[in-house]
């Protein structure tokens, strides 16, 4: 939690947790101290359904390295679909 | 003499009258003995700032950690909990010091109570701990690697928090700090600049600065963790608190 550097990512969609499916509209993505992953710092990603309160969230940490590629798979992904798929 | 302890999650009373889930750890013992708040770290109200309550309690003194984020996010887990508080831009300092006031006030009312106490906080605890000790009566604070009490806030800093070090001369009680040499923050300049502070103030302190240990190095459960920093540690948070806490 010492980094603070924090991004505010509103979003439109649905994301898994524990107790199943929840629209999520907003995000939180932050580098930070992780609470499960065995690293020093992780980049940690919070989907969140303000509506349902604290528990309303989907949370994942990853090394920075995996955050690195995944952020770069989701740009391929996303430049390789054919337009008009909405 | 026993060495039997109760440990439990109870509630208190806070400065402002709010009620405050917490959970104590206290010697079944009925000689008087010191209290200590334990202040919890950014990630929460966790699994291991109890087990830190109980270390507290194995060694004699009653143990008190407020839940800093009851209000935020009562009953919630842990995780969920800090990751609101944080979302938020953590807790307001007035907050903390209404927390720790009637944390206190808990401590001095057990019938075992010998009327010290002193405050340990770890991480933004630590910071929350030198705050408690500028804000409130104690008889001792322990600051664990605290950042922003000295030093410069990022711009956009996130956490809505100031720095403290104009504070220092309201400082009520000999202060204990605890860092790593290789934490940026604090960084080994940030602490000189509070130990100069407390100079000049004509403050009580002991400062620890550990080579080969960063941030968190008390953590046991991260790879930050430093077997000597924190086994030296300790002795001196216990040497520490034995000098100012016993009667």
């Amino acid at each position: 939690m010492c980094t603070y550097i924090t991004e505010k990512v509103a979003v439109s969609g649905s994301a898994k947790g524990a107790s199943g499916w929840m629209s999520v509209s907003d995000s939180s993505v932050y580098l930070d101290h992780p609470v499960h992953a065995p690293f020093g710092h992780t980049l940690n990603i919070d989907f969140l359904a303000p509506e349902l309160g604290p528990s309303g969230r989907v949370a994942v940490e990853l090394s920075q390295d995996s955050a690195r590629a995944l952020a770069k798979a989701i740009q391929a992904v996303l430049d390789a679909a054919p337009p008009g798929l909405d | 003499m026993t060495d039997a302890l109760i440990a439990e999650t109870i509630t208190i009373t806070a400065g402002n009258g709010d009620t405050v889930e917490a959970y104590s750890a206290r010697p079944l013992d009925e000689s008087p003995r010191g209290g200590v708040v334990v202040i919890h770290h950014l990630p929460g109200y966790d699994d291991g700032t109890k087990e830190i309550a109980r270390r507290f309690a194995y060694h004699g003194y009653n143990a008190i950690m407020p839940n800093l984020y009851w209000r935020q996010a009562p009953g919630a887990s842990p995780d969920d909990a800090a990751a609101t508080a944080r979302a938020q831009g953590g807790i307001p300092d007035e907050q903390l010091v209404a927390d720790v006031d009637g944390a206190i006030a808990y401590l001095k009312e057990l019938p075992n109570s010998n009327g010290k106490v002193g405050t340990i906080g770890y991480c933004s605890g630590g910071r929350q701990s030198f705050l408690a000790g500028v804000s409130l009566p104690l008889d001792a604070a322990v600051d664990c690697y605290g950042a922003f009490v000295t030093g410069t806030l990022p711009e956009g800093f996130p956490l809505k928090v100031t720095t403290l070090v104009d504070r220092t001369p309201n400082l009520s009680c000999p202060l204990l700090g605890l860092f790593g040499e290789e934490d940026a923050h604090p960084s080994p300049a940030e602490v000189a600049e509070l130990a100069d502070a407390l100079k000049a103030a004509g403050k009580t302190y002991e400062f620890h600065v550990y080579p080969n240990a960063g941030h968190a190095f008390f953590s046991v459960n991260r790879p930050a963790y430093r077997v000597e920093a924190a086994n030296d540690g300790w002795e001196r948070i216990f040497a520490f608190y034995g000098k100012y806490l016993s009667a």
